[in-house]
């Protein structure tokens, strides 16, 4: 990976002056290959990790297996878009394995989630079966460790 | 009992006679500074990666706790071998030409001890690492100084050594990618040096600890140069680029007459580096491209970062190429290095050690390492550039 988009991954919101003296480039160059990266569709998007465990409304969310008929010209790509449009589906992925599609889906609570499935997605023509998981807690989410880490303390001068 | 700090004669003249480390002073000052952003670790900022402590405990369940052979383990010794001929380009006999070490101050340890009678000269090049002159002290030689500066990018050159050269030069001690410079040494100086040694019949102990940390050109080392295996003692250690200081594991390679002689000093001495270590160590070796590229890439960032920082300050500072340390000169400032570096803990609250702690000639230098995290680099980078603009 572009060791500009290596440090945009690790913190979205570094300036572009300290990205510039970083890879030895200017601000205006860093500015202009960001948004060369955001017009071909590189960068989709800039989002906070959030720690949902600590807020007090306390959404879930499940992971669907879904398994799924491919539809003729058309494959896997006609169902897997048009489950996406949904605003409860927070990604779809299609897999290999047992099951065709991955879905991470969220509501406000598990009546919620659940009447989702089973009136808006199973129902769908060419989706066999569902399973659903109920996520209980989360350790580690986009990369970043959701527990405080036990810092073992460095010396403060060393040779 | 009798009071035995009455009698200074209790304690060896040649440990009596070695000073203390200016690293010593300045961790004792810093220790009692709370809030203080250190840029005074000579060591990585990242932990160790996590499948070689994963491998250290599953070592530690199935009862990795009993010694090793004197030499090392042979698993990690063939693993040696092999790095360092597709990294270094040099081949060694797993079975007689590796000694695995207690980290590289042990094998420097060994190096000198094996090679120095009392009163032979060792080269060394300063600015540099703490222990060289101490080292050689213990051993009876007596360490020769050859002073860098800017003006060779902290390289020493073949000239520079000449001048020093006297009938009782031994060794010429080298470490590049340079601690506390960041300098490294072309091949082609490298090779006017191996002349220089080839013609007076000296050998080499080189320090290669940071050679994975080169971040322009590619690393050469001196023992891959024509005839200079024979005549070369390798350090190397996986404390740097695999973040393993606390592991204490290195090694020395070189021809088979001296890796028997310092393993002569090493059975006696240490017996074996820790086994738990030891397994790690081939561990580390399993993937070191990838650990390594990880760790690099962010270092040269952070590089890029500092040097351009001290630019902005208007300090000058040579380029590093390598390890993680930059040398910029703050002596123009109107303060010696000792005390720019007193007031900057003091007023800001950040450490950077005072570059006569690597030799006189680093006096109106400061090192800082730059093997970080990125926030505290930044904030670093901020409290001092507003330091410097207070002093002018």
């Amino acid at each position: 990976m572009d060791e500009l988009l290596k440090i945009l991954k690790n913190d979205a919101l570094e300036t572009p002056e300290n990205i510039a003296a970083q890879l030895g480039l200017s601000p205006e160059e860093v500015r202009s290959k960001i948004a060369e990266y955001e017009a071909r569709g590189v960068i989709r998007g800039y989002q906070a990790v959030i720690d949902e465990d600590k807020l007090d409304s306390r959404r879930v969310t499940a992971v669907i297996e879904v398994k799924v008929t491919p539809q003729r010209e058309g494959g896997f790509d006609l169902v897997a878009r048009r489950i996406s449009k949904f605003p409860e589906v927070e990604s779809v992925h299609l897999v290999s394995g047992a099951f065709d599609l991955l879905l991470f889906v969220s509501g406000e609570n598990l009546q919620e989630v659940a009447s989702f499935v089973s009136e808006k997605l199973a129902p769908l023509e060419s989706i066999r079966s569902t399973a659903s998981h109920f996520l209980l807690k989360t350790y580690k989410h986009h990369g970043i460790l959701m527990e405080p880490q036990d810092q073992y303390e460095r010396l403060k001068v060393s040779p | 009992m009798k009071d035995l700090k009455s009698r200074p004669d209790t304690v060896a003249r040649n440990v009596r006679n070695i000073p203390r480390s200016g690293i010593r002073d300045f961790f004792d000052i810093v220790s009692s500074m709370p809030d203080t952003i250190s840029l005074g670790v000579g060591e990585p900022g990242f932990l160790t990666p996590w499948h070689i402590r994963d491998a250290a405990m599953f070592a530690l369940e199935h009862g990795a706790t009993s010694y090793t052979s004197n030499l090392g383990l042979q698993k990690l010794r063939e693993g040696l071998s092999d790095y360092v001929e597709r990294y270094f380009h040099v081949r060694y006999d797993p079975e007689d030409q590796i000694l695995v070490t207690t980290g590289v101050s042990e094998g420097l340890d060994l190096a000198i001890r094996a090679i120095v009678d009392p009163g032979d000269e060792v080269l060394y090049h300063e600015p540099c690492y703490v222990s060289y002159g101490p080292v050689i002290r213990l051993s009876h030689g007596v360490p020769v100084a050859v002073e860098t500066s800017p003006e060779t990018q902290f390289q020493v050159t073949a000239d520079l050594l000449r001048k020093k050269l006297t009938p009782r030069t031994r060794a010429l001690v080298l470490n590049f990618p340079n601690n506390p410079t960041g300098a490294v040494i072309e091949r082609g100086e490298l090779e006017k040096i191996a002349d220089l040694v080839i013609e007076n019949d000296l050998l080499i102990i080189s320090d290669e600890i940071y050679a994975e940390l080169t971040y322009e050109g590619e690393h050469t080392s001196i023992a891959s140069l024509p005839e200079m295996q024979e005549r070369t003692l390798f350090l190397h250690g996986f404390s740097k680029a695999w973040a393993m200081t606390g592991f204490r594991l290195g090694y020395c390679c070189g021809p088979s007459r001296l890796i028997a002689a310092m393993t002569t000093i090493h059975q006696y001495t240490m017996l074996c580096a820790p086994t738990l270590s030891q397994v790690a160590g081939i561990e580390a070796l399993k993937d070191p491209e990838n650990d390594v590229e990880r760790m690099r890439s962010e270092y040269r960032r952070h590089r890029n970062f500092v040097v351009h920082s001290f630019e902005e300050m208007g300090l000058p500072c040579v380029t590093p190429r390598g390890a993680f340390y930059a040398f910029p000169h703050v002596s123009n400032l109107g303060l010696t290095s000792k005390q720019f570096a007193l007031r900057l803990l003091e007023e800001e609250r950040v450490a950077v050690v005072p570059g006569e702690a690597f030799g006189p000639c680093g006096s109106g230098f400061v090192r800082c390492s730059y093997a970080t995290g990125f926030e505290d680099l930044k904030e670093a980078m901020k409290r001092m550039k507003r330091f410097v603009q207070r002093l002018r």
